[in-house]
């Protein structure tokens, strides 16, 4: 039993509950369950209508979203040396050869760079910020906090054009660089406040006690506030994560050749004659996985996180 | 081990001054208590020798060595707070041996320093675990162990006793002060309450709103109280404080309350106006052919004694007794003081008027 149930449910109430539950979870995931099915069917299967709930699987979608192809005519194909491999193999069934590495692999690891580069950025800039805020009489304390919420009281995309017209200005246009900075600034308002609600809970006397036990206050802060803040920055962590890792329309306006991200590139994904939908679902189930793996793993904080400082102790 | 002093030091936050003005020594090896309600500016005195609040001016000197704008890490002082703070993260062993691990000394002396230390306090079998299980006495004594560790100069105790069980405080205080005898450490120890502080301290400092109002050994501050304050805040029940008009000058060994004369100890001061006849419970005794007189409002029994409150003509009375005596509500009782045991105050500066109780050896102390 539960500690908090002061009775034990019924066995009906368990049973809707259980039914409600197992209706939500269908709701929820059958979007994800058709983006995932859909990059292991064949482009005839993708478009198919009905829709096709059972198919014979086919990495078509993979391989077309890592190269670049071209068409062949079978005269072409019978010159050609015997296919090499597997993906040559499936390629070639459909009367195409490989030309080259698709794109999305750069726009992937772009991807990467700038959601990891900017959630680190933000994390550890606001662990700083909100420890001092926290910790020392800083003058105008309340203002400077205000204000630093007050970068979030509208949509950062209502401010796209003077951003554009200063990244062209400074030539961060299309760079990681730029990228990063621009995340880490949405990002680092929400990183101090929340940073700085955990670093109040941590007591004083653990930094005070490790300043009479001889430490300076930045090996306190190292020592004793960081072990403490952990659940606070990976739950933190994951919400600068999420929102720079599926953010669009800045990735879409102000990156190109060089810094596209994977938001703005899947999309795109032309296959040779119209859009190559197991492409497209192909590069959104890949581009779910690190944010899913990362919440996965850091989850138990996450949920720690949430309700940290919920109670007063 | 070292001597501890104090002077002129004061503490502003802002607009708000939290210590005025202290001075006093803490000698080599004392217990000294700082005493005061909350908000009278012990702790933050407290916290000004060991280094976590640097004053707004003054001296401290630890050991000849005037620290007080040194980091506390400089300073070889050791704390022990009210609420533990044992780092949670970090096993009973690890957080004894922080302080050491700081100093950069041998992993092997560590341990054996560490070992010993948990045998003094008796908490060998506890070094493995970690700290959040632990009991309110067992965490208070790893902080101990973690402030004793490093053999400092001197201790620094903030409430140490006030989040541990009423009955386990009791047993606790005896412990601080065995391992206190034992270590001969000069210890600085902050509390409220004025049981703890007559029970285990050298000598106390009565502190009220920023100011030192008493500073000497526990049988002074009770016996003679420099202040209404003092007098009012040390002992359960207080000092009584019987309030007439009068004149007193030196020698007079006699005040006129209404149409009693009582005896009081030979006077050195000349003062007049608004004064206080203060009188301590166990100084009362219950006397008919008295004439200064109480009508008995209520007794509450205490076991071998009870405290009998009475309404005289100058205001409220406690007066402790034997139990065994029978004393009714209603009743109309004569009252006798011991006199060599009454202090007069000036009731417009709330000070105690200079007396052959304050002579040296004067007054039984």
């Amino acid at each position: 039993m539960s500690a908090y149930s002061v009775t034990a449910p019924s066995r009906r109430s368990k049973l809707v509950a259980g039914a409600l539950v197992l209706l939500y979870t269908v709701i929820t995931l059958l979007p994800l369950l058709w983006i995932i099915s859909t990059g292991f069917k064949t482009g005839p299967d993708s478009i198919a209508y009905p829709p096709k709930v059972f198919f014979s699987p086919s990495l078509e979608g993979y391989v077309n979203l890592f190269t670049s192809r071209t068409r062949a005519t079978n005269e072409q194909l019978a010159e050609m040396p015997p296919p090499a491999n597997w993906v040559d193999e499936i390629v070639r069934r459909r009367n195409e050869v490989i030309t080259g590495p698709s794109r999305f692999g750069e726009r992937f690891m772009n991807s990467v760079i700038i959601g990891f580069g900017s959630t680190f950025l933000s994390i550890f800039l606001g662990t700083l910020a909100a420890y001092a805020f926290s910790r020392f009489r800083v003058p105008l304390k309340d203002d400077l906090m205000f204000f630093i919420l007050s970068t979030r009281m509208m949509p950062p995309i209502a401010v796209a054009i003077p951003i554009f017209l200063m990244f062209r200005g400074l030539g961060l246009s299309d760079t990681h660089l730029g990228m990063i900075l621009l995340y880490t600034g949405v990002n680092i308002s929400l990183a101090v406040w929340l940073l700085k609600g955990f670093i109040d809970e941590i007591p004083r006397e653990y930094e005070e006690a490790a300043l009479i036990d001889g430490y300076t206050r930045f090996q306190a802060f190292r020592k004793v506030v960081l072990p403490q803040a952990a659940t606070g920055i990976a739950s933190t962590a994951i919400f600068c994560l999420i929102f720079a890792w599926n953010e669009y329309a800045f990735a879409v306006l102000l990156t190109s050749g060089n810094a596209q991200t994977a938001p703005p590139f899947i999309p795109t994904i032309i296959g040779v004659g119209g859009q190559d939908w197991p492409a497209v679902a192909a590069g959104a189930t890949l581009f779910l996985l690190p944010v899913m793996v990362f919440t996965i793993l850091l989850r138990k904080h996450l949920l720690r996180g949430i309700t940290f400082g919920a109670v007063r102790k | 081990m070292a001597e501890i002093v104090i002077k002129n030091l004061r503490k502003e936050f802002g607009s708000f001054t939290a210590v005025k003005s202290s001075s006093f020594t803490v000698e080599d090896g004392e217990f000294f208590m700082l005493l005061g309600p909350s908000g009278c500016g012990k702790t933050t005195t407290l916290r000004m020798i060991a280094g976590l609040e640097l004053p707004t001016s003054g001296e401290i000197w630890i050991d000849g060595e005037e620290v007080a704008q040194k980091p506390a890490s400089q300073r070889d002082i050791a704390f022990v707070f009210q609420m533990f703070a044992l780092y949670p993260h970090l096993s009973v062993r690890k957080n004894i041996s922080y302080p050491l691990v700081s100093q950069g000394m041998p992993k092997a002396q560590v341990a054996a320093k560490v070992a010993e230390v948990a045998r003094i306090l008796g908490i060998e079998h506890l070094l493995d675990k970690g700290v959040s299980g632990l009991s309110g006495g067992d965490r208070q004594r790893v902080a101990l162990g973690r402030a004793i560790v490093r053999k400092p100069a001197a201790f620094m105790m903030d409430e140490p006793l006030g989040a541990l069980d009423a009955e386990f405080r009791e047993h606790m205080a005896e412990e601080l002060r065995a391992l206190h005898d034992r270590m001969k450490a000069t210890t600085v120890y902050v509390t409220h309450d004025q049981l703890e502080a007559m029970q285990m301290g050298d000598k106390i400092v009565v502190m009220n709103h920023g100011v030192i109002e008493q500073f000497g050994r526990p049988q002074e501050i009770y016996d003679k109280p420099a202040t209404m304050f003092v007098a009012e805040f040390i002992g359960s029940p207080p000092m009584n404080f019987l309030r007439f008009e009068g004149h007193v000058r030196p020698g007079n060994d006699h005040v006129r309350l209404g149409s009693v004369d009582l005896r009081v100890p030979v006077q050195h001061e000349d003062a007049g106006g608004q004064l206080v006849f203060g009188v301590r419970p166990e100084h009362v005794t219950l006397d008919d052919h008295a004439s200064y007189r109480g009508r008995v409002i209520a007794s509450e029994y205490l076991g071998t004694t009870q405290i009998i409150t009475l309404d005289t003509p100058n205001g409220p009375l406690k007066a402790r007794v034997p139990s065994g005596r029978v004393v009714n509500p209603g009743e109309t009782t004569g009252l006798l003081f011991t006199p060599e045991k009454v202090t007069l105050f000036d009731e417009a500066h709330g000070r105690a008027l200079k007396s052959a109780l304050h002579d040296e050896g004067g007054a039984r102390g």
